[in-house]
C-alpha cells in the first residue's frame, strides 16, 4: 500500500469526474430540487418536512455514491484499465482508498450544498448540531460506495448496474424508519430493519436532527454504518481479482 | 540475471470451457523483440494475460525475468498493453499517462517523452474518447511503455496504423530491445515477421512452430510466412 497510489487515483477519479460536468452538475443540483420539492410538498406540515428532510440530507450521498460508484467500477472491470492496473505496482487498497476518498470529497460537497440551502433558505430545522449532518452524509456515501463497488461485480452491463439501485438501496430506504416508523411495521420487517446498514445511518442523522442527542446510541450507529462500510470494502476488494478466467 | 527474459513450460489454459492454450512451452531471451503470431482466436492474447500473471491457468509454469509470472516485483518490471486501448476514455491523453506514470513512481518528465514516442503531441490535451481507434491504441501503448518495463508484452500494438507510423513503432520496439528491453509483440498481420527477431506462431492454442523467421521459412520450404503457416498446419503432428 502506498499514499501515492492512493492519491494519484484519487485525482485521477476526480479529473474523470471533473471532464462530466454534466454529472456533477446533476450530483450537486438533483439533491437540492428534491429537497425544495419536499419542503413545498409539505408546505402545510413543517412538522414533516422536519422529520423527513433532515435524516434526507444525509442519505442523499448514499444513494449518489452508490450509482456513481457502481458504474464507475463497472466501467474499470469492462474497458481493461482494471486489468492493466492489476499488473501494475498498485495495491488494491489504494484503488479502494482512492475512489473512497474522492467520492468523499464529492460527498461533502453534495451535503453541505444541500445543507445550506436546507437549514439557510427552506427552513429546515435540525435541533443538533448542522455539520455532524454533513458529517454523517460522508460516512454514508462511503458506506454506498463500498456497497457500490461490491454490487458492481455482479453486474456485467450498465443497465444490470443501474437496476441494483432499486433492488438494494429502495427496500432499505422504506425500511429505515424515513417513511415510516419501524415499530409500526410488520414485525418480521422491524426485524429485517435491525440488518440493513442504512437503518442505522437512518437512526443516526435521526438523533442528530430530531431528538438532539449525542450519545451512547449515536457512536453505536455511526460504529454499525463504519463497520458496514468496512465489510462492504473489504467484499469488494475480494471481488478485484489479479487473475481471472 | 541471466536466464531467459520469459520461460513458459506445458502451459494449459482453459477459457469459457474450451481449451485456449494446449501445452505451450516457450523461451525467449532478454533483448529480443519476439512476434507472436497467429489468426484471431489462436490464443494470443490468452497466452499474453498469463504472461502479465492476469490469466487463471490450469496447469504448468509461467516465468517472467525468473519469477513467476504476476508476482508483486515484477509489477514494476513488465509493461502490459491489452487488446483494447486499456486508456481512461473520459481523460487526456496527458492525464492518463500522468496517473499510470504515477503509481509506477516515474519522474513526471516521462509524460511528455512518451507522447513524442507515441507521436501524440498534437493530441495531448485531447479527450481520449475522441482519438482516432489508432490514437487510441498508441495512448495505450505509451501507458504500458512509461515505466521503463525489462520486459513489454504487447497485444497488437500497430493494429489500424499506418504504414508509417507502424515503422516508427517497429524501430522504436528495435531501440528498446537495444537497450536491453525484451518484447513480445502479437499480430495476426504475417508480414510484422520481418521486424522480430524471432516468431511464436500460434494456432488453436498450439504452437506451431518458434525461431528466427529464416528458420522457419528454411525448414518448410516455404517462399513466404503465410505460405508456411500452412504448411506447418498441414504438418503431420
Amino acid at each position: 500500500m502506498s499514499s501515492r497510489a492512493t492519491l494519484a487515483t484519487s485525482a485521477r477519479v476526480l479529473s474523470q469526474l471533473r471532464r462530466d460536468s454534466r454529472t456533477v452538475a446533476l450530483l450537486l443540483l438533483v439533491p437540492c430540487a428534491l429537497v425544495t420539492l419536499l419542503k413545498y410538498l409539505f408546505v402545510d406540515q413543517p412538522l414533516v418536512f422536519d422529520r423527513i428532510g433532515g435524516p434526507l440530507l444525509g442519505l442523499f450521498p448514499f444513494i449518489a455514491m452508490f450509482l456513481v460508484t457502481s458504474i464507475t467500477m463497472l466501467r474499470e472491470r469492462t474497458t481493461g484499465t482494471l486489468e492493466r492496473l492489476m499488473t501494475m505496482p498498485l495495491a488494491k487498497l489504494d484503488l479502494l482508498l482512492g475512489y473512497g476518498l474522492a467520492f468523499a470529497l464529492v460527498a461533502a460537497a453534495q451535503a453541505t450544498l444541500v445543507s445550506v440551502l436546507a437549514f439557510g433558505l427552506l427552513d429546515l430545522h435540525a435541533t443538533g448540531p448542522k455539520a455532524l449532518v454533513v458529517a454523517l452524509a460522508v460516512a454514508n456515501a462511503v458506506l454506498g460506495m463500498a456497497l457500490g463497488l461490491f454490487l458492481s461485480a455482479f453486474a456485467r452491463t450498465e443497465f444490470q448496474a443501474v437496476q441494483f439501485m432499486p433492488a438494494v438501496v429502495f427496500p432499505q430506504l422504506l425500511l429505515c424508519g424515513l417513511f415510516v416508523a419501524r415499530q409500526d411495521m410488520a414485525q418480521g420487517l422491524e426485524v429485517a430493519a435491525r440488518f440493513l446498514p442504512l437503518t442505522y445511518a437512518y437512526d443516526a442523522l435521526d438523533r442528530v436532527t430530531r431528538r438532539d442527542v449525542i450519545d451512547a446510541g449515536l457512536a453505536v450507529d455511526v460504529g454499525v454504518v463504519a463497520f458496514s462500510a468496512m465489510v462492504a470494502l473489504g467484499l469488494g476488494a475480494a471481488t478485484l481479482r489479479r487473475r481471472t478466467p | 540475471m541471466t536466464g531467459p527474459a520469459i520461460a513458459v513450460e506445458d502451459l494449459r489454459v482453459v477459457r469459457g470451457g474450451r481449451l485456449a492454450l494446449d501445452d505451450v512451452s516457450l523461451t525467449v531471451h532478454a533483448g529480443r523483440v519476439v512476434g507472436l503470431l497467429g489468426p484471431s482466436g489462436s490464443g494470443k492474447s490468452t497466452l499474453i494475460r498469463a504472461l502479465v500473471g492476469v490469466q487463471i491457468v490450469e496447469s504448468g509454469t509461467v516465468l517472467v525475468l525468473g519469477r513467476p509470472a504476476g508476482s508483486p516485483e515484477l509489477r514494476r518490471r513488465v509493461g502490459y498493453m491489452t487488446q483494447a486501448p486499456s486508456v481512461y476514455a473520459d481523460l487526456t491523453v496527458r492525464e492518463n499517462l500522468r496517473y499510470f506514470g504515477r503509481l509506477l513512481g516515474v519522474p513526471e518528465g516521462r509524460v511528455d517523452e512518451m507522447i513524442a514516442t507515441v507521436a501524440l503531441n498534437a493530441e495531448a490535451d485531447r479527450v481520449v474518447a475522441r482519438l482516432s481507434g489508432g490514437q487510441q491504441a498508441r495512448a495505450s501503448l505509451a501507458a504500458a511503455l512509461i515505466g521503463h518495463p525489462d520486459v513489454a508484452v504487447l497485444d497488437e500494438p500497430t493494429v489500424g496504423l499506418d504504414p508509417v507510423l507502424r515503422r516508427d513503432l517497429w524501430r522504436k520496439f528495435r531501440a528498446l530491445a537495444a537497450e536491453g528491453t525484451t518484447l513480445l509483440v502479437s499480430s495476426h498481420v504475417m508480414e510484422e515477421a520481418a521486424h522480430c527477431d524471432e516468431l511464436l506462431l500460434l494456432r488453436e492454442g498450439k504452437l506451431l512452430a518458434t525461431g528466427p523467421v529464416a528458420e522457419i521459412l528454411a525448414r518448410t520450404g516455404a517462399p513466404d510466412l503465410a505460405e508456411a503457416f500452412v504448411r506447418l498446419i498441414g504438418e503431420p503432428a
